[in-house]
């Protein structure tokens, strides 16, 4: 009879989990993977310890003057002392409350513009009335209040004044724009074409210049411009090309169907355009919009090479007061900072948005 | 009224409208300027060109001085403008791909540096990035006496960068040939590769051989020519180094902070490029028993290039405009020396910024047209 022997029983499978198995799979799998690994653990090692060591092992954080600045790292008593120029530029000190407000309420309108529950036309509504309640806000000259020269507006205040007049008064021109694009009228198509490829063939900065420069040539002696108003110009005119772009693709996302059902059901081109084919590109179109929301946030600090107060001006303003000379780099790092801040916000949200559109499509 | 119904009659209603708005705009427009320069006494016409500019150019690829006129000051920020246009577009293409490649690693720690390289300089205006290089990174570089030297031959300090400048003697010439015999010697290899391949299915080095070719036939040039390149060293003169090639800091802050921000652009480009393609292709490619390299060089890079290619041929159309934030720091190109110095001499606002506006578009529209010719070349063919 024949024997049976029990085998030894065979090794478990490698385990597919845990923490042991990850580290294999994703940093150790093969000699070249090791290799990074220790290339990317090495790049970290010279830059994050001597940064946060920088920023805060060696970095000073209370005090008042420059003496208090003894480490040898960072000197964040430079932002706190001067946080008011980096957020508010030269806005007077006893009407704060005003830039503050405005700012509430902006962050309000972007809240409410955001969420989905809110309906279609208190959204809209809120973003047409948020830049007139702001400039009456921070001009002044009703209701009592004291004008404020839009020549003392500055910091973190004027670039979202001016990416917010940026967004909001570029996107009917752009939507205009578009729609001359798209126009069956030669003469119509070939204006907007023409526009819009100038503009965007062109840097922002010589746009800048031609408002700072050329526009007051273009209009009657005794009309003038401030500043902030030419650079609004320049940046509104600039955007609504890209804008006018973003909508175009919207448009071309469209089914023909649509176009026909619409005139099928004997619209107007207006009705066409308002109850029919806009609603659905604008959807489409938001994730790129805000693509260019975010080019445009950047954007704004070119309004320094014109002499605006911007943000990204308070930096060289600020480390060249006397009592403070010379800290430029902490200054360009908070700074980088607030951009960075908002930027990553809104290129996350159009992400989130860019999700949401695909899986619709997909059923 | 009924003819207002008509669709075409309406058309025409509309187009005149805007013609007779437009022409209105445009003679307002015009007529304000007229009187305006009149007024404050502005020349207009385009013979400042020809006026000498009283001003000097620090960095000036064609020879300069103050007695050059405003057209040769506009040739130089031309120059300076498509100098650094090309260096910047050469280096970020390369850092872009690395990130871009290195992003899609899967090396997870690999994988998050690049994108945290990404989320990081994406988000921080260019001009920031230029301004810091500028202001904070090499302004903190050693005097001159002290400078950081390589070998004796290259030196960094506040300055810039000091290099070894090649002085080609005669015969260099054969150098050239060769380079130019080794790309149509390469061509020629790519044909014959494809059609082997296409023919028995048989694979070629072509990429490895070109190198080759590539490297070998100069240097043979080079030594059959008698070693016809001299190297002029930089030497330290006073205060001063003097002699070689020399790049700086204007010119720098402004590459690095172009090349660093633009190539998060090209990586994301790159991988949009990768991900596209869609998954059946690579498990078809493995179904048919293609190795993890052929199926990536045969099946995925080449569907890949086609919807990576446009959207970096934009971006580099984006460096290109974005070198004109060179005002901010001075570094002479078009912006900082045509549109900037010569207007504030000649006050000629109108004629000076319709010149640099027609200069970008030409570009633009040159850059377009090759996208075109690209897009139209890789359109997939179908029956």
């Amino acid at each position: 009879m024949a024997v049976y022997e029990l085998k030894a029983a065979k090794e478990p499978p490698i385990k597919e989990s845990g923490v042991v198995y990850w580290v294999r799979k994703n940093l150790l799998s093969s000699p070249s993977n090791i290799l990074m690994t220790i290339l990317s653990l090495y790049i970290l090692y010279i830059i994050i310890p001597p940064f946060v060591k920088w920023a805060f092992l060696d970095a000073n954080f209370v005090g008042h003057t420059k003496a208090d600045c003894t480490g040898d790292g960072a000197c964040w008593v430079f932002i706190r002392e001067k946080l008011k120029m980096f957020i508010y530029g030269f806005y007077p000190e006893s009407e704060l409350w005003r830039a503050n407000l405005t700012m509430a309420l902006g962050a309000v309108t972007v809240v409410l513009a955001a969420l989905e529950r809110v309906p279609r036309s208190i959204k809209i509504a809120s973003i047409l009335i948020l830049p007139i309640v702001a400039f009456f806000l921070l001009y002044g000259g009703i209701f009592g209040l004291e004008i404020v020269q839009p020549n003392k507006w500055g910091g973190l205040l004027l670039t979202l004044v001016i990416a917010t007049v940026g967004i909001v008064a570029s996107f009917p021109i752009g939507v205009l724009l578009a729609m001359g694009r798209q126009s069956k009228l030669p003469i119509i198509k070939t204006l907007s074409i023409f526009y819009i490829e100038l503009i965007r063939g062109v840097p922002l900065i010589t746009v800048l210049f031609m408002a700072s420069v050329v526009l007051p040539l273009f209009f009657p002696e005794g009309v003038d411009f401030n500043k902030l108003a030419r650079a609004l110009i320049g940046i509104t005119l600039f955007q609504a090309a890209y804008v006018a772009e973003n909508i175009r693709g919207g448009f071309q996302a469209i089914p023909k169907g649509q176009y026909e059902a619409a005139d099928a059901l004997g619209l107007s081109y207006w009705q066409k355009m308002r109850l029919i084919i806009l609603p659905q590109a604008i959807k489409v179109a938001i994730p790129n919009l805000v693509g260019t929301f975010i080019s445009l946030f950047k954007d704004t600090s070119l309004v320094m090479i014109i002499g605006l107060f911007d943000l990204l001006t308070m930096v060289k303003l600020t480390a060249n007061d006397r009592d403070w000379l010379g800290f430029d780099t902490e200054g360009y790092v908070f700074v980088a900072l607030i951009y960075w801040m908002f930027n990553f916000a809104m290129s996350r949200y159009s992400k989130r948005l860019e999700d949401k559109l695909n899986t619709n499509n997909r059923d | 009224m009924s003819f207002l119904r008509d669709e075409k009659v309406r058309g025409i209603l509309y187009q005149l409208i805007t013609i007779v708005a437009f022409g209105a705009l445009v003679l307002y427009i015009a007529h304000n300027t007229a009187q305006n320069i009149e007024a404050r006494g502005i020349k207009s016409g385009f013979d400042f060109l020809n006026n000498s500019s009283g001003f000097d150019i620090t960095e000036s690829p064609i020879p300069y001085t103050t007695k050059s006129t405003h057209w040769e000051v506009f040739k130089v920020g031309l120059y300076n403008t498509l100098i650094i246009s090309f260096f910047g577009i050469v280096l970020t293409s390369i850092l872009g791909l690395f990130i871009g490649v290195a992003r899609l690693s899967s090396n997870w720690i690999v994988s998050r540096l690049a994108a945290t390289y990404i989320e990081t300089f994406r988000n921080i205006p260019v001009l920031l990035q230029i301004l810091f290089w500028y202001n904070v990174v090499l302004a903190a570089m050693p005097s001159v006496r002290q400078s950081y030297s390589f070998f004796d031959s290259i030196f960094i300090n506040q300055r810039g960068i000091f290099l070894p400048k090649p002085i080609f003697q005669e015969g260099s010439i054969y150098i050239g040939i060769a380079v130019v015999a080794a790309f149509v010697i390469g061509w020629f290899v790519h044909k014959w590769a494809k059609k082997r391949l296409e023919e028995t299915g048989k694979e070629f080095p072509v990429i490895t051989t070109n190198l080759a070719i590539l490297i070998i036939l100069p240097l043979l040039a080079y030594f059959l020519a008698g070693k016809p390149v001299d190297f002029e060293y930089p030497v330290l003169k006073g205060f001063n180094f003097e002699g070689g090639k020399t790049y700086t800091p204007e010119f720098l802050a402004l590459l690095f902070a172009l090349v660093i921000y633009t190539a998060t652009f090209i990586a994301e480009a790159i991988r949009s490029g990768i991900e596209a393609v869609n998954k059946g292709q690579k498990e078809a490619a493995m179904a048919l028993g293609l190795s993890k390299t052929q199926s990536l060089k045969l099946v995925v890079l080449p569907q890949a290039i086609r919807v990576a290619i446009p959207p970096i041929i934009s971006q580099y159309l984006n460096l290109i405009k974005n070198s004109s934030l060179a005002a901010a720091i001075g570094y002479p190109e078009l912006v900082t020396v045509f549109a900037g110095t010569s207007l504030n001499v000649t006050g000629q606002a109108l004629e000076i910024i319709a010149i640099t506006m027609g200069t970008y578009l030409m570009i633009s529209l040159i850059v377009s047209f090759i996208l075109n010719w690209f897009n139209k070349k890789m359109k997939i063919k179908e029956r």
